[in-house]
């Protein structure tokens, strides 16, 4: 999901690099990787594999960080003291993925300074999920229940990923991630059980305008998906967008039994001839106008995201400044000994 | 990291979770000196109390082997297994060493 | 818990002496939570977001014992979330503006908001310190265990007030700039009233006049090493911590109590 246009790369590119004659090499490192085998950075890989790599790992290292913003929203306004803690000590998290995300990335060569160049100029993607707006606190448990655990569903295959330091990474995450959904499932059910009725069509309304872009977290359908075969190859994507949709389908109809609430899809249905839930047509022209810029809140995201890195621009420099200043008087001080 | 490129260096990070046990690479972060890479150290891998102690290594400063000669550097132990324990089969009743 | 919107304390120098900690605590952790997401560097959102941590475990902590000092059977929320501001004994200094400008005033920078994070987790060092000893025994647990907080608070922001004091040209200029803001409102951390005289004479805590040795002292060495000089003290002194705020107070209450507020008695 984080890669959600990432599939759609110029074929060209592709072309282009067949051309280098690293043709024998590359057959080595396939059959390497199909094997089971790990790869990590100093080895010698396919630019391809490599500059997939650096974007699928920036884009979800940006969509932690752009995903700290619809939460921060609300940590001024939490119910509780237990709540608000909650919710920073969440959010902290994500920031923590994001810079383990970052970190994995630049072992492949690009800088944070680059990545980041990437994500402010509009060129990088975050997953879609970030570009709705927070409306309401039971927006904040919707979130913990379907979008972390759609981001777990995707996730936990992750750490399987060829590249090794990707997949670390992602075991860490992992670790880290289950109180995330948890407490956001926690927090609907008191909500529901032991609430106020606004209480209770708060929380309604909440998963009416959260499944539907949820759904679509995990990508157009494989259909659609023009690399994914070769992401499979290469232990980057091992789970299809479909599967893993149904996956998730199948958890939140149980999970929202549990909740009492209703999911907003009058076409639910389980199948018992598949063995799975079947459900509606989703609605593909809202995915591609958000992924493309033109959902509520990308310009706010993208815009906070450049403010606050051009505003800390002094901070650190200065940091920078002073680091040199006292490596300067350390010197001298050897000097004159 | 500012628009001239001067970007805060990397470090790599070493913590120690238990007394007793070895330190363990757990990742990386930038930091524009070694103060501050501690103290974030202990902010981004410290949290959970998996730490007792830190080391923070400028990343510039490992110096690592050549995945290329892997096989000259390290197969060679493959075949000197009387290094490992479990080369030795003893009785059950003093296999506990 | 209750249904009510609005409640009202007993008014004793027992409770506005742990409220004064407990206020600046809570009131401090709402300020530094509107850095999430917005700093100057991500490393540095995690340390921001740690150290609100450990001031909302503090502010419960002094809260719920500070409920219990009362006796009307309330809990810490019901003090954090319904109490109006004039029973707010934090002081001004913490409510100062954060990152947001609003209508009526211009938000704060990193400077204002490190310096800040340096000046009140100095004087938690002296109060918690001095608290370790206090006859409420309860309020003496929790300072010892607050104290290995703000101790490391302190560090930390000193290390940023002395790279900002002695960094760049323009660094050093917002930190004095910083300074010029955040002096008129420390007066009020060392000055002394009817509270401090009880809270001596009981031994339940520190004259807030006798910490200010000790803070001089900390503050003085990193003002030395960041080449910061003090403004020069003025006859004004805010009165936060006796229940007279500026006029922030009311929209940082209006946003953190809204919900409660609203939904009077429910569970979240």
């Amino acid at each position: 999901m984080y890669t959600q246009a990432m599939d759609l790369a110029p074929q060209d590119e592709r072309l282009a690099l067949q051309a280098t004659g690293d043709a024998e090499r590359e057959a080595r490192f396939e059959a390497h990787v199909a094997a089971g085998g790990w790869v990590e950075p100093k080895d010698w890989m396919p630019d391809h594999y490599r500059r997939t790599l650096v974007r699928q790992i920036s884009q979800h290292a940006h969509s932690e960080i752009v995903g700290m913003l619809p939460e921060g929203n609300w940590v001024t306004r939490a119910p509780t003291l237990e709540r608000k803690t909650i919710l920073l000590a969440k959010i902290q998290d994500e920031a923590g993925h994001g810079l383990y995300l970052y970190a994995a990335a630049e072992t492949l060569g690009t800088s944070r300074d680059e990545m980041l160049a990437a994500l402010h100029s509009g060129q990088a993607k975050y997953s879609s999920i970030f570009n709705y707006p927070t409306l309401t606190w039971a927006d904040i448990g919707t979130i913990g229940w379907l979008v972390d655990g759609a981001a777990i569903m995707n996730q936990v295959p992750l750490t399987r990923c060829s590249y090794a330091p990707y997949a670390r990474a992602m075991v860490r995450v992992c670790r880290e991630e289950s109180f995330h959904q948890r407490q956001g499932f926690s927090s609907l059910l008191t909500m529901m059980k032991d609430g106020t009725g606004e209480q209770r069509a708060m929380v309604q309304d909440a998963v009416d305008r959260w499944w539907w872009p949820c759904l679509m977290m995990f990508g157009p359908p494989d259909g659609q998906s023009v690399h994914g075969a070769q992401s499979a190859r290469w232990g980057i994507k091992r789970v299809s967008n479909d599967e893993l949709r149904q996956k998730f389908v199948d958890a939140c109809v149980q999970q929202a039994e549990v909740l009492g609430v209703t999911l907003p899809d009058p076409d639910l249905k389980w199948n018992d001839a598949r063995g799975h839930w079947d459900f509606g047509a989703i609605d593909w022209s809202e995915f591609w106008r958000v992924v493309g810029g033109h959902g509520p809140c990308n310009r706010e995201r993208l815009a906070a995201r450049v403010k606050a890195w051009d505003d800390g621009a002094w901070v650190r420099e200065a940091a920078l400044a002073h680091a040199q200043k006292q490596a300067a008087r350390a010197a001298k001080t050897l000097e004159a000994a | 990291m500012s628009a001239a490129g001067n970007e805060w260096p990397l470090w790599e990070v070493f913590v120690r979770p238990k007394a007793g046990l070895e330190h363990k690479h757990c990742g990386s972060l930038h930091a524009s000196d070694a103060a501050m890479a501690l103290q974030l150290a202990r902010e981004v891998y410290t949290r959970r109390q998996e730490g007792a102690s830190v080391w923070v290594v400028p990343s510039a400063m490992v110096t690592a082997s050549d995945p290329a000669e892997a096989d000259m550097y390290f197969d060679p132990m493959q075949d000197k297994v009387y290094r490992h324990p479990s080369f030795y089969p003893l009785p059950a009743a003093v296999d506990h060493m | 818990m209750t249904t009510l919107t609005s409640i009202r304390l007993r008014d004793t120098p027992a409770l506005r002496h742990v409220l004064r900690y407990g206020d600046t605590a809570l009131i401090h952790a709402q300020r530094l939570t509107e850095w999430c997401g917005h700093g100057p560097v991500l490393e540095e959102d995690i340390a921001f977001s740690n150290m609100g941590l450990d001031l909302l475990g503090q502010a419960r902590s002094l809260l719920a014992h500070a409920a219990v000092i009362d006796g009307q059977d309330f809990d810490a929320d019901a003090l954090a979330f319904l109490r109006d501001e004039a029973q707010f004994f934090n002081f001004t200094l913490a409510e100062q503006p954060s990152r947001r400008s609003s209508a009526h005033s211009p938000g704060a920078d990193f400077a204002d908001m490190v310096l800040r994070n340096f000046i009140l987790a100095s004087w938690f060092k002296q109060g918690y310190a001095a608290l370790q000893a206090s006859a409420d025994a309860g309020l003496a647990a929790i300072a010892a265990k607050s104290l290995k907080e703000v101790r490391y608070h302190q560090q930390h922001n000193a290390g940023w007030v002395v790279r900002l004091g002695d960094g760049t040209p323009e660094s050093t200029r917002r930190m004095h700039a910083a300074l010029d803001r955040a002096w008129p409102y420390v007066a009020e951390l060392f000055s002394h009233d009817a509270v401090d005289d009880w809270a001596q004479a009981s031994r339940h805590g520190p004259a807030r006049a006798g910490l200010g040795v000790g803070w001089d002292r900390d503050v003085d060495d990193v003002f030395a090493e960041a080449g910061l000089v003090r403004p020069p003290g003025t006859p004004f002194i805010s009165t936060g911590s006796q229940g007279v705020h500026s006029e922030h107070l009311g929209f940082i209450l209006a946003e953190m109590q809204m919900l409660p507020r609203r939904h009077p008695g429910a569970r979240w």
